[in-house]
């Protein structure tokens, strides 16, 4: 139906584009110069009112079907069986529409027929509201249009108009998402910390994880939502992924700058970007796979047990991972140091080495920082190598040959476990609501650095 | 005037310390060279080690083996109302008929538990193929074909030697064997099985070896729980710890003792070794028979028949002594199937050709039946969707940023919201689509269409950024002709500076879309993760992707799921390297500078 609709709409656009071409050429009668905007745009300028006019009501006819028959449905349901949980209710809902469209229902009774038979009803009425009112807008758009075509139209002007509101509309697309974001995580985490009575220092400060033990009883279990084990884990892995990653990653840098002869250049770069486009799940099936069994025979040969999801794999490989992104950035900020201040270096008479610890260094360091900063922030809410590599189990030590748990791990198995969506979405949200904040403040943290201390050379 | 020669420049240049000193700063040099050298090859080491790591896995997907056997399609069996319809046949008992078909081959084998061995060894899903190429061509039916039935991942993995290498050893002696009761004596003329007892009792010392090292870590326990014995503060405590360090001690005791059993057993001459599960498998093949031995010595060995042979064996030339060097009980494929693949084998039944399949067919819980096609069509329509709404998007955004935007305070904040977008982690956008467009707009869980839009949504600001740049790398002199001979700003824009940024836009969306191929976390969120046989036709259908697949089967315990997940990831980077040559290739061939 609603696809029908679109292409009606399509057409019904294409259409008027024809129309309001000819009818401009028609009006200018071969004194093409005679009108204010060249035929095209006459028809363009009714193709956008038509197709406008034509989604626009589309998509709100679409929403406000579906949530006017939702809600009457559901008060149906809620009036024939008024001791039915939520979850049941929406369960016959579902299996009334499918009932109503030919699938396969998982049960069916007397009040799933009777629903699904209102339905088909409501949607019925519904779908000739929505097509009466799409085709309505769209005759209008398509007389009105073909009524404005005269010589002095500005239809160029209107329809440039136009086109700016939709770039406009589509660059506020990106703060929409972020909007999205923080309202849908926000309204979990207030809905979970409601469950706890507001007692958010348990969650912050607790040493417990286990927050869907409580479940059966109904209750969320305040004592049991600490997520001090999964930062810290989360800390852990990240401390030992940086600790590989800014050491190999600003060496590397300094020496693709300043040291490498082209040729070397040439093939280190590109190796560094291959590193940097192999998809994470990758790096979570070579940890898993090489490197942690490589780990523990090592240390079991040494005498030492680590266990096969230790952090230290999961931060490795992390790290191995981080090494593209922490030298590509420092690469630049270290070529941005302007080569006078190398030659001022040199003419007093210091080495290379001294050059780049006392001149250039110094120079590109909050480059480098902010580097690291959004470094750590992309290990802190990397996911796919932790859920493969690293434990599930809440686990607070500093061990890094034990097997903890991070912020995401849990996020990830708290959505896909067998725990009912709508229980296991609070903590799964509050966590990465946090996930979100946090790595936010690292991100403005290391942009203000950036603009803080960065010294103008130039 | 000055004499040059007389000042102390030539003795400062000679001088001890100032040698010292210059051979000091440039070892410093020197070592800040080679910590950027060994920084790179420690990045290309890893790179190494990643790739190798899943061609050494992908190299046992590349083939599947096939055994061929003779299979009579009787109409009884297949088509018991003999009117040839096709869904008749399809319907029919062929799993039965590829039972039988396996005990017709090895009629000797009568064991409740071997027969479900051999059954084991051709896969479940080599029923259903045959029982489709007969209902396709129902004229087979009441004939003998020979049929390839696809072999099941253990024999595969048997047949590609991830379960050892069965070694053929070298016989010089005549093999005599005689029955006592169900034990098989043998005995030969020579020394044959003194390699094989040297083996036998190499391995008991390495196992010997394993125990004394756990017997090291039980100590290492019994010493820290002993401290912190001592270290208790309260009785109840301390009884605790003590206890659980007698504990460690005693078992480190036993360890010991039996690491001790071990060694004597393997230094001393006692003659006869026995052989249990955890040590060297030892067959012996004579007159078309197998037998496993139990006891080894130098010239003679017990053993249990497990292929008949004839009554008694005296004096035979012509026989065959292997070893496995990998124990039965750390391989899943045991004696008695290895004995049956090696006698396929012999018949040359067993072929080994190209894995077609794994390209063509969907996912499956029976490694050998498993492919990728289905998780292809899935990554290729998620995509589609992300490509028709992040470009489209992304363009215009960045085209109202660069070229229209006024400098205000909305803009800056757009700007920075774009950034801040860019390294929001790609997991919390998986929440977001679970909650809002699986919640609130209702788009179907686990589609390509929920995928797409996710993807859409993280990879807009790798596009905003990437057609940001290549708008303002267009000089401003292009904008100035087109305004100078009466275009409207819009008009310049979409005329001229548009086409003109079109490649660099291309290869950072190319960029971007490649990002979102590989990307996994947030698919799971919505629901990807779920088992998909059927390959999807829609945008609504349920679907899995390619990097989904991966996770997926790197987390399934049968071994050769390994394999395909190396394979699946073999894939998923020819998709990704394809892209990325894609994008260099526009690059250099359309980048205009100025």
């Amino acid at each position: 139906m609603t696809s029908i609709l679109a292409a009606l709409v399509f057409v019904a656009a294409a259409a008027t584009f024809v129309l309001g071409r000819y009818r401009a050429v028609r009006v200018a009668g071969g004194d093409q110069g005679a009108l204010h905007s060249r035929p095209s745009y006459h028809g363009f300028y009714g193709l956008l009112l038509v197709f406008l006019g034509g989604m626009g009501m589309l998509i709100l006819t679409t929403v406000v079907s579906s949530y006017h028959i939702n809600t009457s449905l559901m008060s149906d349901i809620g009036e024939a069986a008024p001791d039915m949980v939520l979850i049941e209710r929406q369960l016959v809902l579902n299996d009334a529409r499918a009932l109503a469209t030919g699938a396969i229902a998982s049960k069916t009774d007397a009040l799933r027929h009777e629903i699904s038979a209102s339905f088909s009803s409501l949607a019925q009425t519904w779908s000739w509201i929505r097509v009466f009112a799409v085709l309505g807008v769209v005759g209008l758009a398509m007389f009105y249009s073909q009524r404005t075509v005269s010589l002095a139209a500005r239809a160029r002007n209107k329809s440039e108009l136009i086109v700016q509101a939709i770039l406009a509309m589509m660059a506020t697309i990106a703060v929409l998402t972020t909007v999205g974001i923080v309202l849908s995580l926000i309204f979990e985490t207030l809905n979970f910390f409601s469950q706890l009575n507001w007692r958010i220092d348990k969650f912050l400060f607790g040493t417990t994880w286990s927050p869907l033990s409580g479940v059966h009883s109904g209750e969320m279990d305040a004592d049991k939502v600490g997520a001090i084990p999964l930062f810290a884990g989360t800390l852990l892995i990240t401390l030992i992924a940086m600790m590989v990653a800014v050491p190999v990653g600003l060496f590397a840098a300094i020496y693709l700058s300043d040291f490498a002869t082209p040729k070397v250049r040439a093939w280190a770069k590109p190796m560094l970007e291959i590193l940097a486009g192999i998809p994470t799940v990758v790096y979570g099936f070579f940890a898993a796979i090489t490197v942690a069994p490589f780990f523990r025979n090592t240390g079991e040969s040494l005498g030492l047990t680590i266990a096969s999801e230790s952090a230290l794999v999961a931060g490795i490989v992390m790290g191995i991972m981080i090494i593209p992104f922490i030298s590509s950035l420092s690469d630049d900020v270290i070529n941005a140091v302007p080569q006078s201040l190398r030659d001022g270096s040199y003419g007093l008479g210091a080495t290379k080495a001294e050059t780049i610890t006392q001149v250039v260094l110094p120079a590109a360091l909050p480059g480098i920082v902010s580097a690291s900063l959004l470094g750590f922030s992309r290990a802190v809410g990397e996911t796919m190598i932790v859920v493969m590599a690293a434990g599930q189990g809440a686990n607070l030590t500093a061990n890094p040959f034990e097997a903890v748990t991070t912020v995401t791990v849990q996020i990830v198995m708290l959505i896909t476990g067998d725990t009912e969506a709508s229980v296991a979405a609070g903590p799964a949200f509050t966590l990465g609501f946090t996930l979100f904040c946090i790595t936010l403040l690292m991100n403005v943290a290391a942009q203000r650095i950036v603009a803080r201390y960065r010294e103008m050379y130039d | 005037m000055v004499d040059l020669t007389q000042t102390p420049h030539g003795s400062l240049i000679g001088a001890a310390k100032t040698d010292k000193r210059l051979r000091r700063r440039r070892a410093a040099v020197f070592r800040l060279k080679a910590y950027g050298i060994a920084a790179i090859a420690s990045a290309g080491l890893a790179l190494v080690a990643l790739l190798s790591s899943v061609v050494v896995q992908t190299s046992a997907a590349l083939t599947e083996s096939y055994i061929t056997l003779p299979v009579t399609l009787a109409e009884a069996d297949v088509d018991p109302k003999g009117d040839r319809d096709p869904k008749e046949i399809l319907r029919a008992d062929f799993a039965g008929l590829t039972k039988q078909t396996l005990r017709e081959t090895f009629p000797t084998v009568k064991a409740r538990k071997a027969k479900r061995e051999l059954y084991d060894i051709v896969s479940p899903g080599a029923a259903y193929e045959l029982a489709a190429m007969v209902s396709a061509d129902p004229s087979l039916v009441g004939q003998t074909i020979d049929y390839p039935f696809l072999a099941s991942d253990i024999t595969d993995l048997y047949l590609k030697g991830s379960y050892g290498e069965l070694e053929a050893q070298d016989v010089t002696g005549a093999l005599s064997v005689t029955m006592d009761g169900k034990t098989a004596l043998l005995s030969s003329t020579s020394g044959d099985f003194a390699g094989a007892l040297d083996q036998v009792k190499a391995r008991l010392l390495v196992d010997a070896e394993t125990l004394r090292r756990k017997a090291a870590l039980q100590n290492n326990g019994a010493a820290v729980f002993a401290k912190r014995a001592q270290d208790a503060t309260t009785e109840a405590d301390m009884d605790k710890n003590r206890k659980l360090a007698e504990a460690r001690a005693a078992e480190r005791d036993k360890l010991l003792a039996e690491a001790g059993d071990l060694e004597a057993r393997a230094r001393g001459n006692q003659g006869a070794e026995a052989l249990s599960r955890d040590n060297v498998s030892l067959l012996v093949r004579v007159d078309g028979g197998w037998i496993k031995l139990t006891e080894v010595d130098a010239t003679s060995a017990k053993g249990t028949v497990i292929t008949p042979i004839p009554e008694t064996v005296s004096g035979a030339s012509n026989w065959d002594f292997f070893i496995s060097d990998l124990p039965e009980a750390s391989r899943k494929v045991s004696d008695l199937s290895i004995v049956l693949i090696e006698d396929l084998k012999a018949r040359g039944a067993v072929d080994s050709v190209f894995n077609w399949r794994f390209f063509s067919s969907g996912d499956s819980r029976e490694p050998e039946l498993a492919g990728i096609w289905g998780a292809a069509v899935g990554s290729f329509l998620t995509m589609m969707v992300t490509f028709s709404l992040a470009f489209p998007i992304g363009v215009m955004a960045a085209i109202y940023l660069e070229e229209f935007a006024p400098k205000n305070r909305f803009t800056d904040f757009v700007e920075v919201n774009i950034n801040n977008l860019a390294a929001v982690p790609s997991i919390v956008f998986g929440l977001l689509g679970l909650s809002v467009f699986l919640g609130v707009f209702g788009v179907p869980r686990s589609s390509p269409l929920a995928g797409g839009i996710v993807l859409a949504l993280m990879t807009l600001p790798t596009i905003i950024i990437a057609s940001r740049a290549a708008i303002k790398a267009v000089p401003p002199s292009i904008r100035d002709a087109a305004l100078g001979v009466g275009a409207s700003k819009l008009q310049a824009t979409f005329h001229h500076v548009l086409p003109l940024a079109m490649p660099g836009v291309l290869t950072g969306t190319i960029i971007g879309m490649a990002q979102a191929l590989g990307e996994t976390a947030p698919l799971i969120m919505i629901g990807m993760v779920a088992f998909i046989v059927e390959t999807p036709t829609a945008i609504t259908d349920s679907a899995s992707v390619l990097p989904v697949q991966v996770f997926r089967w790197s987390d399934f315990p049968e071994r050769a799921f390994q394999a395909k997940t190396g394979a699946a990831i073999a894939v998923l980077l020819f998709f990704l390297v394809a892209m990325n040559a894609i994008a260099i290739v526009l690059r250099r061939r359309f980048e205009r500078r100025w």
